[in-house]
């Protein structure tokens, strides 16, 4: 078992984002965290990737409670985050951001070429992008350089916030085979997403969230074939 | 966008450094320096400033500005944090000039390592509790530490609270380089030099590591932290170093002066460096340079106009920042220019 949430509260001020929710990931898996708007996908990443406080319950990774560990120390351990909005530094070039994802890393200097090289071989766009400032790329082009950037600090698990948001659909199909790429060179893979469809198709395992809690587990292939997740988060019969 | 190829300055001048080898560059370098060391020399021109001893201008307020507003500039434009309670570091490297220079036989360059590590110091103990905070509410906190530090000295016996203290001794003489009350050219060499130090530290550290764990953290604290940037330890760091820089104007204002009380520590000093920062060009060092030497400099020279100098003043800045609201040497700004490098893989 790679990553383990035990019985997870969080809150913000007086409000209880996350109610008390327990997911597993395990070695070499694509997980997927679906549900609607403020349902607690972002603030349960948000809390694995250290940005926001647990108040009760554990995160276990590789065997260790992690939830007092600051979230720069956790890339360190190997968990790595491509934030919601892509969070990528709009004044650094696309080589400057892909640098500083590996900022904490003891050998970067070793490792830069190699890892510069698989991430250009994964998104060849960002080798055609290097000097270009990451402001003025596209949508598509930011995701794959924040996804490209999180895999710089060779992360054992790689957590995904919406990597789909307001990309074109062709865009979307593209970073969803990325990911499972990715997932084949032995990354482990958390994903959040509204893009329920895709997310379904793609992910190993689901869990379904919503207002803070975890309401169904199950295989993802499952989950697509089921007809009340349907109705709630696929659009009923649309590809039927 | 034909304004900007005339207004564009920065580049200019950008462009002549990096055509320039590196003997050029020294050779530019080193006339520049000369020809500002110069400077009090220059009284008797139209920049003689009416009132107020000239060369007393170039020392305080310009080259204190100067060496402020780029103490400041780590903090605000180097890492984007807004402090509003400056002037504090700057009181605290005074108070420690004054109080020392007064009951010790310690001199001001004796002095001024503790200006500077009091200075620091107070930069950590404010820093630990409250750079988590971002953005109005870390302003908030510094603009009440600067009052703090204010109404402290203030209300104490051992500063003589608002009588301030007299009798602060000048620095040494440097062999035949005299300090004189009525001729302030070697303080302002002192300055100069100072300045360039700073300038050098802030240069050396942007293109290391802490200057690119404070451009990430400038543009997006989270990102910065899911990096694995320890972003609390680096905003420490940039919040000490300038911390720092205001610590050793301090003293070396203190030095210059003879006499300090509360009244010249006030939020206005606070504004008026950042209003340095930002009319220069915030996060670039010779935009804010040229800001602190145009903010501290005009009011002197304009000072026959008496009370209409303050509404030219603030018609001035209004004006300026209205046509540049960047500032007159503005930071590159990439996230605007695509930048097309040839690149080799």
């Amino acid at each position: 078992m790679r990553l383990e949430i035990k019985d997870l509260h969080v809150h913000y001020g007086k409000i209880e984002a996350i109610k008390g929710i327990s997911v597993v990931v395990n070695e070499g898996e694509i997980v997927t965290l679906i549900g609607a708007n403020g349902a607690g996908k972002t603030t349960t990443l948000k809390t694995i990737s250290g940005l926001r406080k647990v108040t009760s319950g554990a995160i276990i990774f590789d065997g260790q409670d992690i939830s007092n560990v600051p979230a720069h120390e956790r890339v360190d351990l190997g968990i790595s985050q491509a934030p919601e909005g892509r969070g990528i530094f709009p004044g650094m070039t696309v080589l400057e951001n892909l640098e500083m994802g590996k900022f904490h890393r003891k050998n970067r200097k070793a490792e830069m070429s190699e890892d510069l090289d698989k991430v250009y071989t994964l998104f060849p766009r960002l080798k055609e992008r290097v000097a270009q400032a990451g402001g003025t790329l596209s949508g598509g082009e930011q995701q794959m350089l924040a996804i490209g950037r999180a895999l710089m600090s060779r992360p054992k698990v790689l957590l995904l916030d919406e990597p789909s948001m307001g990309l074109a659909p062709q865009m979307i199909a593209n970073i969803f085979r990325i990911i499972t790429e990715i997932n084949k060179t032995g990354v482990t893979i958390l994903l959040v997403e509204q893009n329920a469809q895709q997310a379904l198709q793609r992910a190993h395992r689901a869990y379904i969230l919503e207002t803070g809690n975890v309401v169904k587990e199950a295989k993802a292939s499952d989950l697509l074939n089921d007809p009340a997740v349907r109705e709630a988060y696929l659009g009923t019969g649309a590809h039927a | 966008m034909k304004m900007r190829n005339y207004w564009n300055l920065r580049d200019w001048g950008a462009g002549i450094w990096e055509r320039a080898n590196r003997p050029k560059r020294v050779a530019i370098a080193i006339t520049t320096i000369f020809l500002v060391a110069l400077l009090p020399f220059a009284g008797a021109s139209f920049l003689a400033t009416p009132i107020a001893a000239y060369d007393a201008v170039l020392v305080y307020p310009v080259g204190v500005f100067i060496l402020m507003a780029l103490g400041l500039n780590i903090v605000v434009g180097k890492s984007g944090m807004l402090d509003l309670g400056y002037v504090a570091f700057f009181a605290i490297g005074a108070y420690t000039m004054a109080l020392m220079g007064t009951h010790t036989g310690l001199n001001t360059w004796e002095i001024m390592p503790f200006g500077i590590a009091f200075a620091m110091l107070a930069g950590v103990l404010l820093g630990l509790p409250t750079l988590r905070l971002r953005g109005d509410y870390l302003a908030i906190v510094t603009l009440g530490f600067g009052e703090i530090v204010r109404l402290v000295v203030l209300n104490s016996t051992w500063s003589k609270g608002p009588n301030g203290i007299a009798n602060i001794p000048m620095p040494p003489d440097i062999g035949p380089l005299k300090f004189k009350l009525d001729d302030q050219k070697v303080f302002f060499w002192v300055v100069v030099i100072m300045i360039l130090l700073t300038i050098w530290m802030i240069r050396r550290l942007s293109v290391r590591r802490p200057g690119r764990a404070w451009e990430a953290i400038r543009q997006d604290e989270d990102a910065a932290e899911l990096m694995g940037i320890p972003t609390l330890k680096y905003k420490i760091w940039s919040f000490t170093l300038g911390a720092a820089v205001g610590g050793a104007a301090g003293v070396l204002f203190a030095s210059k002066n003879l006499f300090i009380a509360p009244e010249m520590f006030t939020l206005n000093v606070s504004i008026l460096i950042l209003a340095c920062v930002v009319f220069g060009g915030i996060g670039n060092i010779w935009g804010v340079v040229l800001g602190a030497a145009i903010l501290g400099y005009l009011p002197e020279r304009i000072r026959f106009i008496s009370d209409a100098r303050l509404l030219v003043f603030g018609l001035v800045l209004v004006t300026v920042m209205n046509f540049r609201p960047d500032g007159l040497l503005p930071r590159k700004k990439r996230e605007k220019a695509i930048v097309k490098k040839e690149v080799n893989a």
